[in-house]
């Protein structure tokens, strides 16, 4: 390896180094405020040093990793979106557990992982990446150490999503027994020559695709989300909903993409099929639903169903560009609106340990007791929603322009069915916080500091850039590919 | 530049009385005020002095009498394009007038948060001008959807007791319906872009598009729930009496005045003209609906003893007329259709601020428990007269020169269903003066003391009464300002000219000044 791979790898460098020096800083002094602006500097500074590593893309750094702008876009995403996270839970994991320090570390490890997910052209790389993530966050979802939910939570998703992985992993042996290879790009042309039968072909397909399907809870996997997101802190939940699967879900479209699996075309319908259970079910399972966090659990299924729709439409060679272009787009603006929505609930429950389950109540006349608050928690569920003047309208836009694009008539009819009903749940957040206060006797007063609100403010400024001006994001994504 | 200006103007007002109810609570309302009178004289300023004196083509920026395009998301060729011509100057008109009656009728009645409220009324002004001046589709779609939350904000914080359901209800329909449009707005320029080989949102580009028959009736079908919803139409029409009975007064004014035009507008200046043939196939389906929608509304409006309700079902049977005078696409019922939209507009927002004057001082709609009221309150009996007599379609006032139009051009058309559709004057006699008998006859309630109209209200009741008058007697300026626009889009849809053999009565009949 010499200087320019380094500078390839420069993000995960900065990562590293900035977990070897959190974990320095907590064997010295144990101080949460200081721990946290660390975590915050290093997450920045690994999102800030993208632009250098742009430079010298694409460049391919070992057969594992690949550093191109693909990869750099997303990363600096995770990063950002990790910093956010550290940001938010300052306040909270203090008020929840006895020492809140290694919590950060854990965030900026899983962010690591996320990252080397982004990077991954190899099969290694990406089973490093998801292990790195997944393991972080066993830990961080139990973190909390005062109540019994985070402990349930944790232990479910420690052994669920443990299973995913073996299952993966395993279904990653058998292709490796029939092609001899595990870089992307060549299991792809090995699966053209190779002898093996039919059968093993299909068993190791149907193996990886169920536990990637698992980490994005893509309905029939998705049991375990609800109770998860639900027990998890909030902040984690957020990091969970949003980075977690953004990386999976890059991570698949890039073994789909450089292994041309598009042109299979069982594989391609399969994903139809879920996406299509997963808008249907998603949807309607989050109407039944009082707890804001179970929520948005289903909500995000819904979401990973409408963002599946872009591997149907790359059946089609021509549609590929906008396809890719758009799922990118959704996964950035999906990543904002969900960091957004799960903020505000950490924000909310930040000063009270024993109020971590949201109930639509809870909110009940927040527009008045909280203005700041309750406008980003609006920006957020509009954006969720898809209205106009935020990000995620344009994410729709996107999705729709690359389904009439490829003639997806079905997805796109389920598309349209599964926003109508989601726009009731979500409807129905806002209404609640529009309660006046004669309405809702009893709520107890949230307090939010400023740095709360600032950030609230930040996260509603991003959520309405996108929405308002997305020429120059579009342009870069265009220009990616 | 200036319909940007608008727009900005109202926005800015919205956010200005929201603020200023800081200082004094009594304050929004007169910002709010200002700034829809600014916004008003501003426009009526910036009109050009000279119209093209030529037959108007919609696909020539040259021919509108405001055009702005500024490139705003170049990757898919989405513009700010905003464009005005008679049509829309005579909406956005009506729009600011009605606006200005909804401030009054709310002046005294909000007691919680009314900063929030007259910026919310302010903002649904700002969506409502931005739909009928936006010519870019994308940016038509997003007025179009952005106008609701202000006005779900208005039913869910500030409407009566069963306000959420109706919120929602209202939400839910007009969104479900967009996100189909929106699907037929991208299938629109997808098209474009197969035929032409530019990717363009703009209606000016779009006009004229050779459409596969079958994809192009499909992506007509999209346009047309949209509009039909919130027109309202048979059988689409359920939320509307959800939404116009919970929600407060000056939420019902624009509801009824203004975002059923909306409707109405976007069938005449998208659905139709884009898709003329798959439109003219569709008319004989659209123009049943319309009639059964007139009939429909009339007979459930008898039915109700809430005042409000009474009068929202009435705007099903009126919207219904509307619905045929576009559908049979001639000069004369387009004609009808535009001066239905304005007269609807003025004598139906009228009856909701009677109706919200009404519940203000009597805490109930409910016509069961009114009576007599007349000789309690004479103004408002007199007032109530007028408007209901409007609504019935009495000659020499707006209503009636509207439905007579779409009558007399259906005719042509579809005599059958002019016949069914005229049905709909004598249900509309019967329910407005069971409203009357109802609710100002008969036995006063002696315990019963309320306050007559003071000068606020008389003076916004004066000001829809000389409107509706004038349009009875001298309507010809307002089809004169349309008159070039249908023609326009008229020149647009071949095999529509069944009528032309009636242009000549026509004439004379609009210059006699009926």
């Amino acid at each position: 390896m010499n200087l320019v791979d380094f500078q390839a790898l420069l993000p995960l460098i900065v990562l590293a180094f900035g977990a070897t020096a959190l974990m320095l800083q907590i064997a010295w002094v144990r101080d949460a405020q200081l721990t946290a602006a660390l975590a915050a500097l290093t997450l920045v500074l690994a999102a800030l040093s993208c632009g250098f590593a742009q430079e010298v893309a694409p460049r391919q750094v070992t057969p594992l990793l690949m550093a191109d702008r693909f990869a750099l876009v997303f990363c600096s995403l995770f990063c950002l979106a990790g910093a956010v996270t550290a940001l938010l839970s300052a306040d909270y994991v203090r008020q929840h557990g006895d020492q809140p320090e290694e919590f950060f570390l854990l965030l900026v490890l899983a962010t690591m992982g996320a990252c080397v997910l982004a990077y991954a052209v190899h099969v290694a790389g990406l089973i490093l990446g998801l292990e790195l993530l997944s393991v972080s966050l066993y830990a961080l979802i139990a973190y909390p150490n005062k109540s019994i939910l985070p402990l349930e939570a944790a232990a479910k998703y420690l052994v669920l999503s443990g299973a995913a992985s073996a299952t993966a992993l395993f279904g990653f042996a058998l292709l490796y027994a029939a092609t001899g290879t595990m870089e992307f790009a060549a299991l792809g042309q090995q699966l053209n020559i190779t002898s093996t039968s039919q059968g093993l072909l299909l068993t190791a397909a149907v193996m990886i695709f169920a536990g990637l399907a698992f980490k994005l809870s893509l309905v029939p996997f998705h049991l375990w989300t609800p109770d998860v997101y639900d027990g998890a802190p909030a902040p984690v939940t957020g990091f969970l909903a949003s980075v977690a699967k953004a990386a999976v879900f890059i991570v698949l479209l890039r073994l789909f993409l450089e292994a041309d699996l598009f042109r299979y075309r069982i594989l391609v319908e399969v994903t139809g099929l879920l996406a299509i259970l997963s808008m249907l079910a998603g949807n309607l399972l989050a109407l039944l639903q009082t707890n804001i966090k179970r929520m948005l659990a289903y909500s995000s299924i819904a979401h990973i169903g409408y963002l599946m729709i872009v591997f149907m439409v790359c059946f089609d060679p021509a549609n590929r560009a906008l396809a890719v272009e758009a799922a990118m787009y959704y996964l950035i603006a999906y990543t904002a609106t969900t960091l957004g929505a799960f903020g505000l609930l950490t924000l909310i429950c930040a000063d009270d340990s024993d109020r971590e389950n949201i109930q639509l109540q809870q909110i009940s006349g927040l527009f008045w007791r909280q203005p700041v608050l309750a406008s980003l928690l609006l920006v957020a569920l509009l954006s969720l929603a898809g209205i106009p003047l935020t990000a995620g309208f344009i994410a729709k836009f996107y999705l729709v322009s690359a389904a009439v694009s490829g003639h997806n008539w079905v997805l796109l009819f389920t598309l349209v069915v599964g926003s109508s009903i989601g726009i009731y749940y979500y409807l129905r957040v806002i209404y609640y916080m529009t309660r006046r206060p004669e309405e809702h006797p009893g709520v107890p007063e949230t307090k939010s500091g400023w740095r709360g609100s600032a950030l609230s403010l930040v996260l509603i400024a991003v959520i309405l850039w996108l929405g308002v001006a997305p020429e120059s994001l579009m342009h870069y994504l265009q220009s990616i590919l | 530049m200036s319909m940007a200006v608008l727009i900005l103007l109202l926005l800015a007002g919205g956010v200005l009385a929201w603020q200023s109810e800081r200082i004094n609570p009594n304050l929004p309302r007169w910002v709010a005020l200002g700034s829809v009178v600014g916004s008003l004289v501003f426009l009526l300023l910036s009109i050009p002095a000279d119209q093209p004196v030529h037959l108007p083509n919609p696909g020539n920026p040259n021919d509108w009498m405001l055009y702005l395009k500024i490139d705003w998301i170049p990757r898919f060729g989405i513009a700010f394009e905003l464009a005005m011509d008679g049509l829309s100057l005579l909406l956005v008109v009506l729009t600011l007038l009605l606006g200005l009656i909804a401030i009054a009728s709310s002046w005294s009645e909000i007691d919680f948060k009314p900063g929030l409220f007259q910026a919310n009324l302010v903002w649904t002004l700002a969506g409502v001008c931005g739909v009928f001046l936006a010519v870019d589709l994308f940016l038509f779609f997003l007025f179009w959807e952005v106008m609701l939350i202000p006005m779900y904000l208005l039913i869910a914080i500030w409407g009566h007791e069963n306000k959420t359901y109706a919120a929602m209800k209202f939400f839910i329909f007009t969104q479900a319906s967009g996100l189909l449009m929106l699907v037929a707005i991208v299938v629109l320029a997808w098209q474009g872009l197969a035929s032409t080989g530019q990717l363009s949102f703009s209606y000016l580009d779009l006009l004229g598009l050779e459409l596969d028959p079958r994809l192009g009736y499909w992506t007509m079908l999209g346009f047309f729930l949209a509009f039909t919803v919130k027109l309202p139409a048979f059988p689409f029409h359920t939320w509307l009496p959800d939404a116009h009975t919970q929600a407060p007064t000056a939420g019902s004014v624009l509801l009824a005045g203004i975002l059923l035009k909306t409707g109405a507008y976007g069938l005449l200046r998208f659905c139709i003209p884009l898709f003329p043939e798959a439109s003219m196939e569709f008319a004989p389906i659209a123009m049943g609906l319309g009639a059964a929608g007139v009939i429909y509304g009339a007979i459930l409006a008898f039915a109700q003893s809430d005042f409000k309700r009474l009068v929202a079902y009435s705007s099903v049977s009126h919207m219904g007329f509307v619905l045929l005078g576009l559908y049979a696409w001639n000069q004369l019922a387009l004609q009808g259709a535009v001066m239905q939209m304005v007269a609807h507009g003025v004598s139906t927002a009228a009856l909701f601020m009677m109706a919200g004057a009404l519940q203000h001082r009597l805490h109930t709609r409910d016509m069961r428990r009114m009576g007599g009221l007349w000789h309690q309150a004479p103004r408002m009996g007199a007032c109530a007269m007028f408007f209901a007599v409007a609504s019935l379609g009495l000659p020499g006032l707006g209503n009636f020169v509207a439905e007579f139009l779409v009558l007399l051009g259906l005719f042509a058309v579809q005599p059958g269903l002019a016949v069914i559709a005229a049905l709909g004057l004598i249900t509309a006699a019967v329910y407005s003066l069971w409203m009357m008998q109802q609710a100002f006859q008969g036995t006063p309630d002696e315990q019963r003391k309320m306050p007559d109209f003071d000068t606020r209200e008389m003076l916004a009741m004066a000001a829809m009464m000389l409107a509706l008058i004038w349009l009875g007697l001298y309507p010809q300026p307002v089809l004169d300002l349309a008159q070039p626009v249908l023609d326009g889009l008229q020149q647009l849809v071949p095999g529509a000219d069944t009528v032309t053999a009636l242009e000549t009565p026509a004439n004379n009949l609009a210059g006699g000044g009926l």
